[in-house]
């Protein structure tokens, strides 16, 4: 089962506030699925809402083709850039 | 915790940099060094008002100006619709970028472009630009974030639509961002000690010495050719192509060498501009901003107010930080208030965090990235809070920071478990350090601080060409602001075992190099690195087929080692080594040419902490503080060119040193700058500084192949409030505003005395 | 408008130009004899990455006419090396990694070169004071200063 980790504003909006809760995945892609199924819209937000993603506390740009552990942790952030 | 240090060759020694000659000899060529022949020159006429509506333009007069070849204003633009772009820095909104780059329905900003002229030398289009009839209606200006935010406040555009709250009409606050972690309230409750403070930073520039510059060349076919100085030569394909309606295919963008960027060469300005012109004349067009431009109307960072409220048990564990951070984005959303609330507390280990933060607009130039886009300014508070808080509970400022750190596991407050970091090594080094326990004289004060950076990694794209006389040519697209282009050469050479003076890095244009994303986020020796790695790694495995070619063996029998291809082992057969050398000028034989290459969106960029400690002294009578001693410790992964993150550390470290103690950007009451010029906006200068001794921690990023961690990013996030702990530690008087200039800070000893003596 | 014809002996060579009056000597540096190692960080004397020698005194060439050049020497970053020899300096400055993005190099070479021309032996501070004319961005000085030190030490020792 993946842990998933959503921001205030994600979890407000979707997820009646619910910020962590767990979902069966082994991958990222597959979590989205499963998200969108249990929040609608969700997926397509964390899809397409220039979001990072931090899977085990490592930030990926583009997480998408990632593979889940049992128990990963998946953390969606606001995009990171830099100066 | 750090592993031990492997034998190599090149990664870890101070090797001359390839582009080092040319630098100290002048022959490097920047943005405004390029010229084409036939070129004409462009000039931009700016908004003298910080709000106006713009209701007409003439620039017949200009037009008819003999010499002029091409005048340009928003009607040569096609309006953008709101659509977020991701391709460069901060999230920019292509409605917002047309209109900052040539001003539409109204001028925003002093110094707001409005229209544009080229002409045949520089004096005939300065005077067409006073030829050019801008109708302006001056409306009410706002500067001010916190003023910016309040009913009444002149609103910059109607139609704002806040994102993350509801708004009951016009504003100008275009977001709201809130991070939650546990219970804040309890948190509170559970504390012995509570403090609450505000403080604010004032906006600042990257200030970079080189100016903005651009020569862009589009032919009668549509096919543009543009050189300039910038942070990423992708970024500007995307952005000009968006703005000037042109596929970006048909433009090719030539990086020169920059002149320092900062973050603030991450987005477009004269570039598209310049195009535009060129189409219009036939001819190629010269572009550069005076210093005067680059301040009123590139992109500084924002000005931030804060309010923090922090509690803790009397033994120093900190039980709750709750903080409001709002900061100023100029004339269009997109300030750094996200990463800014990210980071503000992220080295330490706190059950209950709650963070909001605002985006505002307001009548100045909109803000570009500055080096760790927002966490200097919420550090600032955060590290400030904390010195009070460790005061108050009579505890040492390394201790609390030691006590409360985060490490492997820890969960930070915007969201992820961090693993692998090195936080705590550089609170454990500070403590040891022979600065920590030096002896301090009168008006003397020690502070220190601590920062953190995400660091990214990104797309990025390289090619290791093996040349036939058994040099290497490593071709990748990242701008070199600090010296990477050595670290890039070295990581080749190291790869395959060749003289690191036979490895010739160039930094190739958007046609000859896949796509790269910017020079940023400290990720070009991170990411970049690990594409010229892989790259280097595939030229080697099809050096090793060639040997195996060769000795008529399989490919999995030989070996690369020290240059050279060997077999694995007796087994496979007795084989003189072939060097690299040898299978390059055998090459177009046994297959053809020889070219490493790589493609990937990198992963895995490890986050980088650090720890300053900071000596002043504060002159009782004028106000001036003086930087004694510095010392920045961070954690590096590994240092390939250790000469090199020194100077990220260091330049970093004075940057902060100047936002802290002199930058600011000053307005007249009309809302424009006054200051916009190296003699009034005081940057840091050598008699300013003593030596910067920077310690570099190696935790070495195991998602590297050399253990890289970005480096260049959170250098610049501990300084203001390690200088303001250590002003209060000399004087007793804590600051709360940036920067703590002489004026402010005799204003705050002379306000102390009376108060002292009152008492 | 008519052009000023100016003779200068630029880095050891007599050198010829036409200028309009309004051209300051780092224009025409740039902008006439194609030399761009001198470099504009503001045109108003500022940030000293224009500096340039002018009858042997250290300049910022965006503050001085180039008119008013007639007769007289000039030397620019381009006339430091000698041939394929780097001045010492230019060596050093390789060595101990005191550039990063290079824009504000040549003017720092050319004023620290004055330097040690007039004082072999100078301290930190002295260092730092004649170089505060030179600003930088990227190195927070130090390796700029230890480069300086360095090398004015070694052309003690060495010759």
């Amino acid at each position: 089962m993946a842990r998933v980790v959503l921001t205030d504003s994600l979890s407000k909006q979707f997820t009646n506030g619910a910020g962590e809760f767990e979902i069966a995945a082994s991958s990222v892609r597959q979590l989205i699925r499963e998200l969108d199924a249990r929040y609608p819209g969700l997926g397509t937000q964390v899809e397409e809402g220039f979001l990072s993603v931090a899977i085990d506390g490592e930030i990926h740009q583009d997480a998408f083709l990632e593979e889940l552990r049992e128990d990963s942790e998946v953390a969606f952030l606001p995009a990171i850039r830099g100066g | 915790m750090a592993a031990d240090k492997p034998d190599y060759k090149w990664v870890g020694t101070r090797t001359i940099r390839p582009d080092g000659h040319d630098k100290v000899t002048g022959r490097a060529k920047f943005g405004s060094d390029f010229t084409l022949s036939g070129m004409i020159h462009g000039r931009v006429l700016r908004s003298a008002h910080a709000h106006a509506v713009i209701k007409s333009i003439d620039t017949s007069a200009a037009e008819a100006l003999p010499g002029v070849r091409a005048v340009i204003t928003s009607k040569d633009f096609a309006d953008q619709p709101s659509e977020l772009a991701a391709a460069g820095e901060a999230m920019v909104n292509y409605k917002d970028m047309t209109r900052n780059v040539m001003a539409r329905e109204k001028a925003l900003y002093d110094g707001h472009a409005v229209a544009a002229v080229a002409a045949t030398t520089v004096e005939i289009a300065e005077a067409a630009l006073e030829l050019i009839k801008v109708d302006y209606d001056v409306l009410p200006h706002v500067i001010d974030v916190d003023d910016a935010m309040q009913d009444g406040a002149p609103i910059l555009d109607e139609s704002l639509v806040p994102v993350g709250m509801d708004a009951k009409g016009p504003t100008n606050i275009a977001k709201r961002v809130e991070f939650t972690l546990g219970d804040a309230a309890k948190g509170f409750d559970a504390a012995d000690v509570v403090l609450e403070r505000s403080y604010k930073t004032a906006a600042v520039h990257q200030g970079y010495i080189e100016p903005h510059a651009v020569v862009s060349s589009v032919s009668e076919d549509g096919q543009a050719q543009i050189w300039c100085c910038t942070q990423g030569q992708f970024m500007v394909r995307t952005f000009t192509a968006r703005l000037c309606g042109m596929p970006a295919s048909s433009i090719r963008v030539t990086p020169s060498e920059i002149g320092g960027g900062f973050g603030g060469k991450t987005v477009v300005y004269l570039e598209p501009l310049a195009t535009m012109l060129s189409k219009k004349a036939g001819k190629p067009v010269k572009m550069t901003m005076s210093r005067e431009e680059v301040f009123r109307a590139s992109g500084p960072t924002s000005a931030g107010s804060m309010t923090y409220k922090i509690g803790a048990k009397k033994d120093g564990t900190i039980t709750a930080v709750e903080a409001e951070i709002r900061l100023l984005a100029g004339a269009f959303p997109g300030s750094p208030v996200q990463p800014a609330c990210m980071c503000a507390v992220a080295p330490y280990d706190i059950e209950n965090v709650h963070l909001v933060g605002y985006d505002v607009v307001v009548n100045r130039p909109k803000v570009a990235a500055y080096r760790a886009p927002g966490a200097p300014i919420s550090a600032f508070g955060a590290e400030s809070i904390i010195d009070e808080l460790a005061k108050e509970l009579g505890m040492d400022p390394l201790e609390i920071r030691a006590k409360n750190a985060a490490k492997d596991g820890t969960k930070a407050a915007y969201g992820p478990t961090f693993r692998n970091i090195g936080y705590e090594e550089t609170v454990k080094q500070a403590q040891a350090h022979a600065h920590y326990t030096a002896p301090l004289g009168p008006n003397q004060g020690r502070g220190v601080a601590s920062g953190f950076w995400f660091n990214i990694g990104g797309e990025s794209s390289a090619t290791v060409n093996i040349n036939e006389d058994g040099t290497a040519v490593v071709v990748s697209g990242n701008p070199d602001i600090g010296g990477s282009r050595a670290s890039l050469a070295m990581m080749a050479a190291e790869e395959l075992g060749i003289d690191y003076s036979n490895v010739r890095p160039i930094i190739a244009d958007t046609a000859s190099v896949g796509y790269n994303f910017l020079t940023g986020g400290s990720r070009v020796t991170f990411a970049t690195g690990l594409a010229v790695v892989e790259a280097a790694r595939d030229a080697v495995r099809q050096l090793c087929e060639r040997a195996a070619k060769i000795w008529e063996v399989d490919a999995e029998g030989v070996i690369w080692d020290d240059g050279h291809a060997k077999p694995a082992s007796t087994n496979v057969g007795e084989f003189e080594p072939l060097s690299l050398a040898s299978l390059a000028a055998s090459a177009s034989k046994t297959g053809g040419p020889i070219c490493g290459h790589n493609a990937q969106n990198v992963q895995g960029a490890g986050p980088g902490f650090a720890t300053h400690i900071c000596d002043v002294e504060v002159d009782p009578e004028t106000g001036c503080v003086t930087v004694l001693r510095y010392t920045a410790i961070q954690d590096v992964g590994r240092a390939i060119h250790p000469s090199y993150v020194e100077g990220q550390i260091q330049g970093g470290a004075a940057q902060g040193i100047g936002w802290a103690l002199n930058e600011e950007y000053i307005y007249s009451d009309k809302g424009t700058l006054d200051n916009p010029g190296f003699l009034d906006y005081r940057i840091p200068v050598a008699s300013d500084l003593p030596m910067i001794e920077a310690v570099m921690v190696e935790v070495p990023n195991d998602r590297h192949p050399y253990g890289v961690r970005g480096v260049g990013e959170v250098p610049i996030v501990p300084p203001m409030a390690a200088v303001a702990n250590a002003i209060e530690n000399a004087t007793g008087v804590r600051m709360e505003a940036l920067p703590m200039s002489p004026p402010r800070i005799l204003a705050a000893l002379d306000a102390a005395r009376v108060k002292q003596a009152a008492e | 408008m008519a052009k000023h014809h100016v003779s200068v002996t630029l880095n050891g060579e007599p050198t010829e130009f036409l200028c309009s009056t309004r051209q300051t000597l780092l224009d025409v540096l740039r902008d006439e004899l194609n030399l761009t190692g001198s470099k504009e960080g503001c045109a108003s004397g500022d940030c000293g990455a224009c500096s340039v020698m002018v009858d042997g005194r250290l300049v910022c060439s965006c503050l001085v006419m180039g008119a008013e050049c007639d007769g007289k020497s000039v030397e620019t970053i381009e006339g430091m090396a000698d041939g394929e020899k780097l001045h010492p300096l230019q060596q050093t400055f390789l060595e101990e990694a005191a550039l990063q993005c290079g824009i504000c190099t040549p003017g720092v070479l050319v004023a620290a070169k004055a330097l040690l021309e007039r004082n072999n032996n100078p301290t930190e501070t002295q260092v730092r004071y004649w170089l505060a004319g030179n600003l930088c961005r990227c190195t927070g000085y130090d390796k700029i200063v230890r480069a300086v030190m360095k090398t004015a030490a070694e052309m003690r020792g060495g010759a």
